[in-house]
């Protein structure tokens, strides 16, 4: 491989570093609190409001059944306006994220949903508001579960990352379509999948450390 | 609700009775006539209780019979639908969310699965009702640390629960349900997943809190053992009413409901079975007696004084005396030797003025 190709690998690796890690922290920001409403609002939640609870699941289903690929195409006037281009990787990122937050919502849901429901009585018991419950219990509770959960959405996202390639955004996705796929080159296509294999393992093994040092779950 | 038939307590009342008839200044708790049903099934109907001040009050159910609903009445977590509940002389039933925050400190809650978070250290798990009360964090640990001392557990501080067998776990939560000084200790079945061992070092523990810091405890359970290794009184509670209420011992001498029976028949005498299948209902044969008996009626010579008074050999087949509360309590099965009519009167006659309460239960015709 030249160093040429050696050079745009390494950027389009740097690219799908960004895309992934800054819509995956969108995606925790924003599907955390959404997956905490959605267990708190619930029925015999800690602010239970079913009313909301549906709208929200609605929405957040909505957005969970668009393909992702029409999704980044339908998107496209969204990322205008937040980003000023549809281009490139900060553009990208507009998508991923959107895309990333209703799913990694849900994930958190499930973690936060299996906090034994005694804890949060013990806590009320003790005179914890809902905010205590929140702060002390569902959250480092469910914690485990929350950065594992965090751990399959960035992995997906690394994925989605390469299809977002597929309309500018550049990203190691972009390179493999561009140079492995369109101009025959297999050495780029190895490379590209070597690059990928190393990183979703690196981030997966990441993640299984935290999750392993966090879990004090009998 | 019913009073306790009067067994001969005389002028042997002991001093911790006089709780029960004191006024009701003295109340931790008051319930009246509270009511809440689920659906179609009411799981109270109508409960109205006291426990009063330094007391173990011990609750005794079925499972469904309504205790754990009672005992969320008492901190909030459970509204009844109707009725008043008192707690320091405040009624609590119509309190909002927000008004019940503070006032449920004053009250410690123990679980029977501990409930204990994963997350947190033993320490930070004892911390947390202070926490909740906005107590600075040094002061916290100071106060952690001295309960960790008190339930014995002062070296495993900085470990985390899944690293404490079932035992432990619930000192910390005994620790932790003290630690904002509470004026009541609720224990909702809190020895019920320990071992036999463990469960006594548990009411050992409760037991001493109970004495050094005077603390008021409410004990569910539906162990009887429970009920009598602890509690001072003990109220008995079936389909969301209490059938039964008083001194521990009293209750155990002298049941008045069937529930109580069937609670107590694990661990009083009952009639042995070989001794069951010799009975007949008729004589001729030795009369075979069930007497019960408490306080002074156990104290003295019954046996030997009931041989005298009807002339027979008096023989104990099964049963003996226990101590609860320090009071004698027991249940005897006294076999009368070559009775007839006659001296089955005169011993039914001596054992009425004796203060004992007994059944004639049938016949042993065989001198096996």
């Amino acid at each position: 491989m030249s160093p040429i190709m050696l050079e745009l690998l390494w950027r389009s690796t740097w690219e799908t570093l960004l895309m992934t890690g800054a819509s995956g922290l969108i995606s925790l920001l924003a599907g955390l609190p959404l997956g905490l409403a959605l267990v708190i609002t619930d029925r015999g939640g800690i602010a239970e409001n079913l009313w909301i609870n549906r709208v929200l699941g609605a929405v957040i289903n909505a957005f969970r059944s668009v393909p992702f690929i029409i999704l980044l195409v339908a998107l496209i006037p969204v990322t205008r306006l937040i980003v000023g281009t549809s281009l490139g990787t900060n553009a990208a990122i507009v998508p991923l994220a959107i895309a990333a937050t209703p799913y990694y919502a849900r994930i958190a849901e499930v973690s936060l949903r299996e906090v034994d429901r005694g804890l949060i009585e013990a806590a009320r018991a003790m005179g914890g508001n809902r905010w205590t419950i929140i702060r002390e219990v569902l959250v480092p509770e469910a914690l485990p579960g929350i950065v594992s959960g965090f751990t399959v959405t960035l992995v997906t996202l690394v994925g989605a990352s390469a299809m977002a390639g597929a309309i500018g955004a550049g990203g190691l996705g972009d390179l493999a379509i561009r140079y492995g796929y369109q101009r025959f080159e297999t050495g780029v296509m190895i490379a590209v999948v070597a690059v990928l294999i190393v990183m979703v393992c690196g981030i997966q093994w990441l993640g299984d450390r935290i999750t392993a040092r966090l879990d004090h779950r009998a | 609700m019913n009073q306790h038939s009067p067994l001969p307590l005389a002028r042997s009342t002991p001093s911790r009775l006089s709780a029960t008839e004191s006024s009701a200044t003295d109340a931790v708790v008051r319930l009246v006539d509270v009511r809440r049903r689920f659906g179609e099934t009411p799981a109270l109907d109508g409960v109205s209780l006291t426990i009063h001040k330094g007391e173990v009050l011990g609750l005794i159910g079925r499972s469904g019979a309504g205790k754990s609903t009672l005992i969320r009445c008492l901190n909030g977590l459970e509204r009844p639908d109707s009725g008043e509940v008192f707690i320091e002389g405040r009624e609590i039933a119509r309190l909002r969310e927000r008004q019940l925050q503070p006032l449920r400190r004053r009250i410690g809650m123990i679980f029977q699965h501990f409930n204990l978070l994963s997350a947190k250290t033993v320490e930070a798990n004892v911390a947390l009702p202070l926490k909740i009360a906005g107590v600075p964090k040094s002061e916290r640990l100071r106060r952690a640390g001295e309960l960790l001392d008190l339930v014995g557990l002062a070296e495993k501080r900085n470990q985390f629960p899944n690293q404490l067998s079932g035992g432990q776990k619930q000192r910390v939560g005994i620790a932790r349900a003290l630690a904002a000084k509470p004026a009541l200790l609720l224990s909702d079945e809190a020895t019920s997943a320990l071992d036999p061992e463990t469960t006594q070092s548990i009411l050992a523990l409760l037991k001493d809190i109970n004495r050094q810091l005077g603390l008021t405890i409410l004990l569910i359970t539906h162990e009887m053992e429970v009920v009598r290794s602890v509690a001072d009184r003990v109220a008995v509670i079936e389909g969301g009413r209490i059938v039964e209420e008083g001194a521990v011992w009293h209750v155990f001498a002298q049941p008045q409901s069937a529930v109580t029976r069937r609670l107590l028949s694990t661990i009083r005498p009952q009639l042995p079975e070989s001794l069951a299948n010799m009975l007949s209902a008729d004589g001729p044969g030795d009369a075979l007696l069930r007497v019960d008996v408490a306080g002074d009626t156990a104290r003295g010579s019954l046996i030997g004084d009931l041989a005298r008074e009807t002339g027979l050999g008096v023989q104990l087949v099964h049963g003996g005396i226990d101590t609860i509360q320090d009071e004698p309590v027991g249940t005897l099965f006294l076999r009368l030797e070559g009775s007839d009519a006659g001296a089955l009167q005169r011993a039914t006659q001596f054992l009425q003025r004796r203060g004992a309460q007994m059944e004639v239960l049938g016949h042993v015709a065989d001198h096996a």
